[in-house]
């Protein structure tokens, strides 16, 4: 019994090594011959660009938006779309993206997990001729050659709006405004980027202080205990910047339980324009949001469209983002995808 | 074990002394930082401030704390609690958001059975597999740690759930004679569990079995009965929390909803005074320990303290507390041992009373 137990598994590791020596000889093969057409090549031959995509999951409303506006547009636009879900995990991402090169499709486009560690998986792609696009995500790789593009949000820049839209709604305050910042989970890019386009935009008036910032993790319950303390702390509060959303909705909460009225007593901004945040706009509870917008979809198919005809492209691509309103927010809610 | 207290002087060698000092160290830190720390006022009919808000926002914490004392006292862990916590905060949010009318009472009551129920099945999944199958616990419920929270976004569909209802809200943000009603349900919690342990001897038998399970067996406790049992407590404690955190934001939040909140459970529980070598459960430590921490994380708020110094900051206080409730340590301290030592680690006192 306890033999054959040994054989099978020393069987299964020789099969499992055997099959691990197969696929790298067969992608040295591929990067030797360059355009060697094998076994599974389709899509060059008769037009239709095939384009593998794989993101990162489906971890927010946010995502699943992003994947639905991907796959829309790859209809649209006529182009075969292999569609990968990495489940939040880099070892699938690069093992799906070694299953593109093998199945030679005419573009490869992800969006990145996490950002590094990803330099041999490019080069793969590289040595096989299939250019790369990153959406939404960067990787942090020295070597910018082994990707033709990055199409994703400008976070700074949604910062800075935000903070324009206020230096703008209180050029008239002649005393100081007081205002508290609710930022993402500490460390993060969207976190950093928010708050220094923010910091940026409201030095034009030096009225405009930020007295209290706190880390609110980008959710409802981390918003709202900090809300909280920050209406203890602070009597005077005229202003809440919210790096996200979701956590201006959990300081709402706080801010009717301490009895002001969120909208009037309390201007909100936040960042990233989901249904729920709309709708709060809509209502009057938000004041402004800055898009952070997921449909980016018809954009990269216009990349992928240039990248295959071989066509330069700028190395970055920012998302077509707007900024809403709480009148603009009324207009657009009904057709609002996520 | 019994020896470890009559070793020790009466009152600051109490186990509940010096986390009890620190949590009015951080009060008396923050009073100074703003007076008004401690005011609590009226408005609209109940009691508000910092204080309240440290008591509300503890209640989810101490039930979860309360089931992991049980388990951690019969010599296991339930690293799951945090993704029971999100899988029945989805599912009775789910259930709810269906209804035509979300704020009829019939609907919530039976939005909770449901997911209460669903809470103690995987209470009995995680016991069935320590208890029946005999899978090390800190195994058996990392599978369901990692899988519930799979479940929780499954049940989601991977969006936040948003629910309308008042009664709901009530278990999260209600008052009840004032009082937030999450922490009168926590109290009354642990209240029963309290009479059910330590009014009978059931609390006895949980111990004998966490001290040496086999010995107990032959002494004829159902070591296997009060092992599955503690962990259908441990899940239901942590499926009322999700109902309160939940609650406190209306809205179930698969990703998120009690996040690590097995590791703030098992660190109460330690600071409480209780061993993870189990044979020993303190039912109050765990409530000082929860109250500790909840406290904590609302200086960091309240003090201002740097987000990016805020874990530091944190860890700092921990490490103290864990320092000064080991005994090893304070024996040291006061000897002032001449040759300069590593400081003891709360693991080596728990190793050095691992019974039987």
């Amino acid at each position: 019994m306890l033999k054959t137990g040994t054989f099978t598994r020393r069987g299964l590791g020789t099969l499992l090594a055997a099959g691990l020596l197969a696929g790298g000889l067969v992608g040295c093969a591929n990067s030797d011959t360059g355009g060697d057409s094998g076994d599974g090549g389709d899509g060059s031959g008769n037009g239709t660009i095939v384009l593998g995509f794989s993101q990162v999951g489906a971890e927010s409303g946010w995502r699943t938006a992003n994947t639905t506006s991907v796959k829309e547009a790859a209809a649209e636009a006529g182009i075969e779309l292999k569609f990968d879900d990495a489940q939040q995990k880099q070892e699938n991402q690069i093992k799906a993206i070694r299953n593109f090169i093998q199945q030679k499709v005419d573009v490869i486009a992800f969006s990145p997990v996490v950002e590094s560690g990803w330099d041999t998986v490019l080069k793969e792609a590289k040595d096989a001729d299939i250019p790369v696009i990153l959406t939404d995500r960067a990787v942090d790789s020295a070597d910018t050659s082994l990707y033709k593009t990055f199409i994703g949000s400008d976070f700074v820049k949604e910062g800075r709006l935000s903070g324009e839209w206020l230096v703008e709604e209180k050029k008239a305050a002649t005393g100081p405004v007081n205002i508290v910042e609710l930022q993402g989970t500490t460390g993060s890019a969207p976190a950093n980027d928010r708050k220094k386009g923010f910091a940026e935009a409201i030095a034009a008036n030096p009225n405009l202080k930020i007295v209290a910032s706190q880390s609110g993790d980008f959710t409802r319950a981390g918003g709202k205990q900090v809300m909280e303390q920050f209406l203890k702390a602070n009597p005077k509060i005229d202003v809440l910047f919210a790096h996200n959303d979701d956590m201006g909705l959990g300081a709402l909460e706080a801010i009717t339980a301490a009895g002001k009225v969120p909208g009037k007593d309390i201007t909100i901004i936040t960042i990233d324009a989901v249904k729920d945040g709309m709708q709060a706009l809509a209502d009057g509870k938000f004041n402004f949001i800055a898009e952070c917008s997921p449909l980016l979809g018809p954009q990269l198919m216009d990349l992928v469209k240039k990248v295959h005809a071989g066509e330069s492209v700028p190395t970055r691509v920012e998302t077509e983002e707007t900024t809403f309103t709480q009148e603009q927010a009324k207009a657009a809610l009904p057709t609002r995808k996520y | 074990m019994s020896t470890l207290r009559s070793r020790l002087p009466a009152v600051t060698g109490h186990r509940l002394f010096w986390p009890l000092v620190v949590l009015v160290l951080l009060i008396a830190a923050n009073t100074v930082y703003r007076p008004s720390f401690l005011s609590v006022e009226l408005k609209n009919g109940h009691l508000y401030g910092s204080l309240v808000d440290i008591l509300r926002l503890s209640a989810p914490l101490i039930l979860v704390a309360l089931g992991m004392s049980l388990v951690i006292a019969t010599g296991g862990i339930d690293l799951s609690v945090g993704s029971v916590v999100a899988v029945s905060g989805a599912v009775a949010c789910l259930y709810i958001s269906k209804q035509p009318d979300q704020n009829s009472l019939g609907g919530v009551v039976t939005a909770l059975a449901l997911a209460f129920g669903v809470a103690l099945l995987l209470g009995v999944w995680n016991g069935t597999l320590v208890a029946v199958i005999g899978i090390q616990p800190i195994i058996a419920t990392l599978i369901l740690m990692v899988a519930g929270r799979g479940l929780a976004q499954l049940v989601t569909q991977g969006q936040i759930i948003t629910v309308n209802s008042d009664p709901y809200r009530t278990i999260g943000v209600g008052h009840l004679v004032g009082l937030p009603f999450a922490i009168i349900v926590a109290l009354a919690v642990t209240l029963l569990v309290a009479v059910l342990t330590r009014r009978t001897a059931l609390g006895m038998i949980i111990e004998a079995v966490g001290g040496n399970a086999e010995a107990s067996r032959l002494a004829g406790v159902r070591a296997r009965r009060i092992t599955l049992l503690v962990y259908v407590v441990s899940a239901a404690c942590a499926g009322i929390a999700g109902f309160m955190m939940t609650a406190n934001v209306s809205s179930a939040d698969g990703n998120a909803a009690g996040l690590w909140v097995e590791l703030d459970a098992i660190l109460a529980v330690v600071i409480g005074g209780t061993s993870l070598a189990g044979g020993r459960f303190y039912l109050g430590g765990t409530i000082v320990g929860a109250l500790l921490i909840q406290t904590l994380t609302t200086s960091v708020y309240a003090m201002s303290i740097d987000p990016q110094t805020a874990l530091l900051f944190k860890a700092v206080v921990v490490i103290v507390v864990c320092l000064i409730q080991a005994p090893a340590f304070r024996a040291r301290l006061r000897r002032r041992a001449a040759t300069p030592t590593p400081p003891t680690t709360p693991a080596e006192q728990q190793k050095e009373q691992v019974p039987a």
